[in-house]
């Protein structure tokens, strides 16, 4: 790395911001002015290696006619201008309405599972603030589905949505007669609900977790306080907890929607690489359109207007919630 | 601050460098060497019952191979989930095996990729020359009139196995020889739980497998003579309905079929929960889920009438497993013995009887342990009454496309809802936009 | 119930809801848990058919089963050592960047963090190939095989943790009053030894947390670990989905699998999740 000493001296010759004011410079300070950039190197190294490298040469490839014809050699592949990206935004031709079916239902997925992992950790979070017998336990079950390795929960719930022989259907349909004819999870519409039970059932301990750090930091005389002014429960938890829990929830939801959105993991364990409709996520859908069907141009369009997405999605967001916060009381 | 300016410039010269070498694609055009003639990798398919199973079956034979040629084999057996995967990224990257299977339908796409060794004149030679071969697997080995993109190892084909009880039972006195036939034997035995027919519903290429035959019966093609897509044409369409009708309206396969992808059809079959199943080569399979020999028979699959034959008349794909050879393998001539080796007689033999497949080279085929009753159907259907899936570039993307189509079909009927030929022709015309334009 | 009640306990409603809800979501979470579990331990007979509740009889053979129907023993180790490694590098890493963050002032520091973070947006297919092809072309050029082997998963994986583990310590660092820095500094320790000497043992805690959160993401990971690996150094999530390539889909030992698989993980979960809470208390607040 003889980068950084070059740098420090020509740092500390300009007077960067990191070293003390004062016009001596001690031998101290050199090392001092470059220490934060030498300690970052390695993470700016790999992250450029591993995530934004690839990225711009997944960009690169974007626009190009990237087929099984030129997968050997991918630099001599034709450029295909804006085409990718035209097939892929024209909702009139299949592979744009796919593509725009699939980033639907999405959405839908991920606002649902958001929302119910969030009330679920929250409400479970707020019910297991204070002691009672048991809790330790109960907290250490309740983590178990986020600690499970995915693959491993995903294939316990596959084996549970089987039609012939899972336990679903024979609770609802054998034991409960609830409907008349055992249903199909892993295929046709109720594969949306399958995806999200599974969904909910695996991260709602990750919001738990959090919500819970979060609450330990609300101190109880602000509780008291309420109490003694006569506020029942619930209007303490609208009038104290949830404001106080505002910047932990902000960052949070944001989280959780970034990784549900990315998720690939779970529904490709749960359907295998081709996905009912219902319950196409993109991530899947994306990875059918280029590896499966060898497309791997139009696959990378694709990733990127999903990048850009949830670039704009970020970005508003952080700006509605943070101009939330400056107007907040 | 110059610090930051340098800190910067640095990093973007490194990731100009990092993506300009990315770009290079590295060896992975180079043309093929002998630089290490002393071992050869081989990524075998998953042909037996399990991945331990296929080790056992060919160690003694790399094994053999080490003896007589001093090449040592690094085996490798792939599981089908993801052997198209490696072969992808292997030949992405120009770093794979030497050697490798590949499903016979899979190698006008690979082809394609201009990855695998051809196999002109010469290279025939070198492995006892091409009319070794049995025509119907050289079809399936590329496009026609290019050099095939690789050899045939194993060959298989579609049979409709049938449980002899089951018929017994219901007083049906023989297979059926036609589709009407085998919905009537269907409607007989699908009572009291047990069903007449299985199949992989949520499998695509079974289903292709399947819906291929069935147009060829209608007189239809899947692919125009040019190479062009044409899922919409009457016969086509008219097949997969007939396919899907089994369980629509025939209700001869049990709903629960719709969502198989697993094989739990050869399963249902074996447990007698069904009484027919059309299955490549299942003994060996069969055989291992306690299902003894002369609980089944074996018959050809069904024609719409008369006998199969060419044509219209055509009751099986023709399905097999391919041998192929990287073309920037560092070993060559390793390689082509390696072939020469798997290919030979004796070899075909031992690894066709191990994996209940037939050998596609033609000594090796008039063997007596292939003319076995259940190895005498497949050997007839092969050589009479069995066709090529069409030997196309995009034939991967047919599989996904119509193969997910059929299995949307399938979801459909298992929910009750009406399959009928609108909705079977716009589900063919939406796979069909999937493919790309030519 | 007629002792009098002070304003501060919760209303009886409130203790009314609260027993339900949590006894539902109990129910809930064990449910597939306990599938898990029992079918583990019954014949293959007993999950080839229609659900049962308990089993016909009880049996470990699905345990002992499982190491030669697959090598699992192989793809454990091969996990463990992926894993660990990526957890250790990511974890010293992780400390080092939060530690520059959260102590230094200087140029590029906002970039830094906002371009860290911003990599969670990416989605993993879009750069997967040009990922491989890159480390295909260091090992060209260089020699250091990262394709195919542990190093280049280590390598991609402890990636993967970072940027969460560095928003996380640079929070948990900041609650780790700067008084304590200045204090080591003046005993004549350098930046490096109060970090080393203070900072460090004081975020415990919130290190812990991160360490955990990485080896979980190494542990499951299955798409790129998928395409990386060759049969020698496959590991466990990958490893597993050999289970349901056989002709008959062996569900016990398939379930067998996944809770030996799921072991080390749960466990170390468990044991740390004091840490855990506390790590997060600090570092999600900030």
């Amino acid at each position: 790395m003889t980068a950084t000493a070059p740098t420090a001296e020509a740092a500390v010759r300009k007077g960067s911001p990191g070293a003390a004011r004062g016009p001596r410079r001690r031998p101290g300070r050199i090392r001092r002015a470059g220490l934060p950039y030498l300690l970052l190197l390695p993470a700016l190294l790999l992250e450029l290696l591993v995530h934004l490298v690839p990225m711009v040469i997944g960009a690169v490839m974007s626009f190009k006619e990237l087929t099984q014809f030129y997968i050997r050699d991918w630099g001599t592949a034709p450029w295909a201008g804006l085409d990718n990206y035209a097939v892929s935004v024209d909702f009139d031709a299949p592979v744009g309405k796919a593509l725009l079916h699939s980033f639907l239902v999405t959405i839908a997925f991920t606002l649902l599972s958001v929302g119910l992992c969030w009330l679920v950790g929250t409400a479970a979070a707020v019910f297991m603030q204070d002691t009672f017998r048991g809790r330790g336990l109960l907290r250490a079950l309740f983590l178990v589905p986020y600690a499970l390795p995915v693959y491993a929960a995903v294939i316990t719930w596959v084996f549970m949505f089987q039609h012939d022989n899972g336990l679903v259907n024979h609770v609802l349909h054998d034991q409960l007669g609830l409907t008349d004819k055992p249903s199909f999870w892993l295929i046709g519409d109720n594969s949306f609900l399958a995806l999200l039970t599974v969904s909910v059932w695996k991260g709602w301990p990750f919001a738990f977790l959090i919500v819970m750090a979060g609450l330990q930091n609300i101190p109880r005389e602000l509780y008291e306080a309420a109490a003694l002014d006569g506020a029942g429960m619930l209007q303490q938890i609208r009038r104290i907890t949830l404001p106080s829990l505002r910047p932990v929830n902000q960052v949070l939801v944001l989280v959780l929607f970034l990784w549900t959105f990315n998720d690939f993991n779970t529904p490709y364990v749960l359907f295998g690489r081709s996905a009912p409709e219902a319950a196409d996520l993109i991530s899947v859908h994306i990875y059918q359109a280029s590896f499966v069907t060898w497309n791997f141009g139009t696959g990378s369009a694709m990733s990127v207007l999903l990048l850009l997405f949830l670039l704009v999605v970020t970005g508003v967001y952080l700006v509605l919630t943070s101009r939330g916060r400056r107007t907040a009381p | 601050m110059r610090s930051i300016r340098a800190a910067a410039t640095g990093a973007v010269i490194l990731s100009l460098a990092l993506a300009a070498s990315a770009c290079g694609g590295g060896s992975s055009t180079g043309g093929g060497s002998n630089d290490s003639p002393e071992e050869l990798t081989y990524w075998a398919s998953n042909q037996g019952a399990s991945i331990e199973v296929d080790k056992k079956v060919l160690q003694p034979e790399l094994d053999k191979f080490e003896k007589e040629t001093g090449i040592k084999v690094k085996l490798e057996v792939v599981p089908w989930s993801d052997l198209l995967n490696r072969i992808l990224t292997a030949t992405t990257s120009g770093q794979g095996p030497d050697v490798l299977n590949i499903g016979n339908t899979w190698s006008a796409s690979l082809q394609a990729t201009g990855a695998l060794l051809p196999w002109d004149a010469e290279n025939f030679d070198r492995i006892g020359g091409r009319d070794r071969f049995v025509d119907s697997a050289l079809g399936s080995t590329g496009v026609e009139g290019q050099d095939p993109a690789a050899v045939p190892l194993y060959s298989m084909a579609y049979a409709l196995y049938y449980n002899k009880q089951m018929f017994a039972d219901a007083g049906i006195d023989g297979p059926p020889a036609t589709w009407d036939e085998l919905t009537a034997a269907g409607e007989k035995l699908s009572k009291d739980g047990k069903w007449g027919i299985g199949v992989e519903g949520s499998n695509p290429s079974e289903n292709i497998h399947h819906v291929f035959v069935f147009a060829k019966q209608h007189g239809a093609d899947f692919f125009t003579a040019d190479g062009k897509a044409d899922f919409t044409n009457d016969g086509a369409v008219a097949a997969v309905k007939q396919y899907v009708d089994l369980m629509a309206k025939d209700k001869i396969i049990a709903p629960g079929n719709a969502e198989y992808a697993q094989n739990q059809s050869v399963s249902d079959f074996a447990k007698g929960r069904t009484a027919m199943l059309l299955w490549q080569s299942a003994s060996a399979n069969l055989k291992s889920q306690g299902m003894s020999e002369d609980a089944y028979g074996i018959a050809p699959v069904p024609v719409r009438s008369g006998t199969p034959g060419t044509g219209e008349q055509v009751n099986s794909m023709v399905a097999g497993i391919n041998l192929a050879v990287f073309k920037n393998s560092d070993n060559l001539d390793g390689a082509t013995k390696f072939v020469k080796f798997m290919t030979s007689d004796a070899e075909q033999k031992i690894l066709n009887t191990a994996y209940s497949s037939i050998p596609p080279v033609e000594a090796a085929q008039q063997d007596a342990a292939f003319n076995s009753p259940a190895n005498a159907v497949l050997k007839d259907t092969l050589a009479k009454s069995a066709a090529a899936l069409p030997q196309v570039p995009d034939e991967s993307q047919f599989e996904t496309a119509v193969g997910t189509a059929v299995k949307n079909l399938f979801a459909d009927a298992a929910a009750g809802r009406a399959v009928t030929t609108g909705s079977v022709k716009a589900a063919l015309a939406k796979a069909q936009q999937q493919m790309p334009a030519k | 119930m007629s002792t009098p009640r002070s304003p501060m306990a919760p209303p009886r409603s409130f203790l009314w809801a609260r027993r339900v809800f949590l006894t539902l979501l109990t129910g809930f979470v064990l449910v597939p848990v306990y599938v898990m579990v029992s079918s583990s331990l019954k014949p293959l007979a007993d999950v080839t058919g229609t659900f049962r509740w308990l089993p016909t009889e009880l049996t470990i053979r699905p345990y002992i089963d499982i190491w030669s129907t697959v090598p699992l023993g192989r793809y454990f180790v091969n996990s463990l050592i992926v894993a660990g490694a990526a957890t250790v590098c990511s974890v010293v890493i992780a400390v080092f960047s939060a530690y520059a963050v959260s102590r230094y002032r200087f140029r590029g520091r906002r970039v830094f963090t906002v371009t860290v973070l911003s990599t969670q947006m990416f989605p993993g297919i879009l750069f997967l190939l040009p990922l491989f092809l890159i480390y295909v072309n260091i090992g060209n050029a260089t020699g250091i095989a990262l394709f195919g082997s542990r190093g280049g998963l280590i390598l991609t994986y402890l990636t993967f943790s970072l940027p969460f583990s560095i928003w996380m310590l640079i929070g948990y660092f900041d609650s780790v009053p700067r008084d304590l820095d200045e204090a080591a500094t003046v005993d004549g320790c350098g930046p490096l030894g109060a970090l080393f000497r203070v900072v460090v043992p004081a975020a415990v805690p919130g290190i812990v947390a991160v360490a955990v959160y990485a080896f979980m993401t190494a542990w499951g990971e299955v798409l790129f670990a998928s395409v990386m690996t060759n049969d020698t150094t496959r590991t466990l999530a990958v490893g597993l989905q050999g289970y349901s390539t056989l002709n008959d889909v062996y569900w016990n030992q398939i379930m067998a699998a996944s809770l030996v698989v799921s072991v080390p993980v749960v466990a170390g979960f468990l044991l740390l999740q004091r840490y855990l809470v506390a790590g997060l208390t600090a570092g999600a607040v900030k």
